[in-house]
């Protein structure tokens, strides 16, 4: 066996039987799905609450728009007056009362409509008293105006412009919004592994200063092939970890629901929730998903796989190797602290650029250039991807990507040499520099 | 004899500080090789070289008659100063792990593991782990690591520190053996004790230069001072002082005896024979003691390192 498979093979086993990996492995989903759990749990009972709200109407004009929902009872108050419709609400215990006067006319109406509660009202309940009285109150305004309500909403023209790409390629707002989708998804995939994994490489890197062993090592292999021994053996143990990790959160997930009945999809932000509205189509939920899986058949689904799976392991690896050359530099994991802003500053310029600029313009000059870049192509030019990038460009940021990657290895192979030689020193950046010189 | 490994005119510098100047040294195939020096002299970026841990500036070493190579390191053993081992991993399958590392097969180097670890009555330690044991219960793997390859060159850098004097002299037998069956070994160390025991060459490094190298005995030889300790029974002990010290340079001295004599080391003239010493002595009184003050390996790092300052 050469060297480097004895190195990964060591590194590897040597994670995998780490008893605190073991425990995180295992654990580490429990615990999410813990959470999870009690979070649905704890917006359930939330949603599960009724509010009682009374309502003195005394222009007499919406009694019939208050229905009665869910989470929302309405009782109508009549005969009372404003005090006295106060005093009734507070003692019923009810959550608040709505209070509509007498107006000479609907604009002024408009000001003066009261809401009284113990304490500030949700903005669930206020949207749904606003949204009953602006509709009645439009169709009133129509009225007044001599219009036919149901004329103007017949007349009403909805613009809903089709996209096509010169070549006859159809494409929408929809599949925009999953193009961004998934690559905002891809980038925020690497970012965690990143963030996860390239500590638990950076450890592994200076493991042999600690224990000392490192003269005895660096006398029978080159180090860089050590480094990479520990970039690639620390990897699979992480994406070991990493699909571990999946299949138990499934599994947990499956489970937990179906015991519990505990509904994961009640589990939302409310930036969720705006997006279904904006995609509520006149079809309905059914034909959100026709669109959808119209809208993915557009996708070069193939091309994104491979790219995919060759930009995140590039990407992955390249930021490894940063971290192993912070452990290359280093003594002890105290010494890091240092280092650690410069290397995650570009991916998360990364990520903004991937958001702001590349929704704007995706063949835009910033987002190009940024495409090529090899600390943030693998966000980058992942979000360009699903609309469309010709193949020689991504090929050759992958190659940019890869040979960066081998590049900081010899660097930090560079540095672990002379890194020997001093121990005990901190480095400062200008030392650094002075070792490649070595 | 031949020479296992030739450096020739190694120069190795850091930034501004010359580590190394212009040394050639050649250390013959089976000899225990000595390479002294004060700390920092130098002497472990020289084995570093050797090693292939850093590359020298300028200058050439030959190991074996063949220009260094990254394939050479299966025929080197080398136990650093600076060592430890992983602390995490078992005993046996570290040794495996390091073994595989220079060249051999698992089940060679599991093999040999087992007879080594019988020898030194280590077998028990296999499925340890290293944080379990001892820092001298360490060394003592690390020694078997170093030398299970049976590379043809081994080197030691301060290879008893950390033992007990009974390990110690274990670990020295072993060494002995291992030239024996044909290794050489280059040594280094600040032990004068060990230079002298075991060493049969010598190298002495100062300020990255090198100073002086060659046979133990040839530099005894060229070092000695031409001094004898002797001893007698006198009559007057302050008549014959006076004599001796009009006569010869003197020195006083001090041995273990069992006598109330005289004592002194005497240098005579080079033209002078230790016969006719031990002739005029004898003429003074009962001669009880006559050794020639050989130089030890201690006196001549200091003489030389105090020379060079």
């Amino acid at each position: 066996m050469n060297h480097l498979s004895l190195i990964i093979k060591r590194e590897y086993l040597n994670k995998v039987k780490n008893k605190s990996f073991i425990i995180m492995t295992f654990l580490s989903p429990l615990l999410m799905v813990g959470i999870f759990s009690l979070v649905a749990y704890l917006s359930q009972l939330n949603n599960d609450k009724v509010r009682n709200i009374s309502v003195l109407d005394e222009s007499g004009l919406f009694h019939s728009q208050f229905e009665n929902k869910d989470q929302l009872k309405f009782e109508i108050l009549e005969n009372v007056s404003l005090e006295e419709a106060k005093k009734i609400t507070e003692k019923s215990n009810k959550y608040g009362l709505l209070y509509i006067p007498e107006t000479a006319s609907i604009e002024d109406l408009s000001k003066r409509i009261v809401f009284y509660s113990e304490d500030s009202p949700s903005l669930f309940v206020m949207d749904n008293i606003e949204d009953a009285i602006q509709a009645k109150a439009n169709s009133l305004k129509l009225t007044e105006a001599g219009l036919d309500a149901a004329l103007v909403k017949s007349l009403k023209v909805d613009i809903d412009t089709q996209l096509e790409t010169f070549g006859g390629q159809e494409t929408s707002k929809l599949g925009s919004g999953l193009k961004l989708i998934f690559g905002g998804a891809a980038g925020y995939l690497l970012f965690m592994f990143i963030i996860i994994y390239g500590n638990m490489i950076m450890r592994s890197v200076i493991e042999e200063k600690t224990s000392r062993i490192i003269e005895v090592i660096i006398s029978s292999v080159k180090p860089i092939k050590l480094l990479l021994g520990k970039i690639f053996g620390t990897s699979l143990a992480g994406i070991s970890q990493f699909l571990v990790w999946v299949i138990l959160l499934m599994v947990l997930s499956v489970a937990v629901s179906a015991i519990f009945g505990v509904d994961f999809s009640q589990v939302q932000s409310p930036q969720q929730e705006i997006i279904q509205q904006a995609q509520n189509s006149p079809d309905g939920m059914e034909g959100i998903f026709v669109d959808v899986m119209r809208e993915l058949n557009t996708l070069p689904i193939a091309n994104l796989i491979i790219m995919f799976i060759l930009f995140f392991v590039g990407g992955y690896l390249l930021y490894a190797s940063l971290y192993a050359a912070i452990g290359a530099a280093v003594d002890s994991e105290t010494d890091t602290q240092q280092f650690m802003l410069p290397i995650l500053l570009p991916l998360i310029l990364a990520v903004y650029v991937g958001f702001f600029t590349v929704i704007e313009d995706p063949h835009g000059t910033v987002s190009q250039v940024f495409s090529f870049i090899p600390f943030t192509s693998p966000v980058v030019m992942l979000m360009r991807i699903p609309f469309g990038v010709p193949l020689w460009q991504q090929l050759v940021s992958v190659g940019i990507l890869f040979a960066t990657f081998m590049g900081t290895v010899w660097f930090a192979a560079k540095i672990y040499r002379v890194g020997i030689l001093m121990y005990g020193k901190k480095p400062s950046y200008k030392e650094l520099i002075k070792w490649l010189k070595y | 004899m031949e020479n296992l490994l030739v450096a020739e005119n190694v120069s190795k510098s850091f930034g501004s500080f010359k580590a190394l100047d212009d040394i050639s040294l050649s250390v013959p195939q089976g000899s225990i090789f000595g390479l002294l020096g004060p700390n920092g002299a130098g002497k472990t970026t020289f084995i570093r070289i050797i090693n292939q841990i850093t590359m020298p500036d300028t200058g050439t070493v030959h190991l074996d008659g063949e220009l260094l190579q990254p394939h050479h390191i299966e025929y080197i053993g080398y136990l650093p100063e600076e060592r430890g081992l992983y602390k995490s991993m078992k005993v046996g399958e570290q040794a495996v792990y390091l073994a595989q590392l220079k060249g051999l097969s698992k089940a060679e180097a599991k093999k040999r593991l087992k007879v080594w670890f019988e020898r030194l009555e280590i077998g028990d330690w296999w499925n340890k782990k290293i944080q379990e044991l001892s820092k001298g219960m360490a060394q003592k793997i690390q020694f078997v690591v170093t030398v299970l390859h049976e590379p043809k060159l081994l080197i030691f850098d301060e290879p008893f520190s950390g033992f007990d004097p009974i390990n110690a002299n274990l670990i020295k037998d072993e060494i002995l053996t291992l030239r024996d069956d044909g290794a050489t070994v280059i040594f280094s160390t600040h032990r004068m004790e060990s230079v002298e025991e075991m060493c049969d060459h010598m190298a002495l490094i100062h300020k990255s230069r090198k100073l002086l190298d060659g046979k133990l005995i040839d530099i005894k030889r060229q070092y000695k001072s031409n001094t004898f300790e002797v001893g007698m029974m006198v009559d007057d002990k302050d008549k014959v002082s006076k004599l001796l010290q009009d006569k010869f340079e003197t020195f006083p001295a001090t041995f273990k005896t069992i006598n109330d004599e005289l004592q002194y080391k005497v240098k005579i003239p080079e033209s002078e024979t230790p016969n006719e010493l031990v002739f005029y002595l004898s003429n003074l009184g009962q001669l009880t003691h006559f050794v020639e003050v050989v130089p030890t390996a201690n006196d001549i790092f200091i003489q030389t390192v105090k020379n060079h300052y």
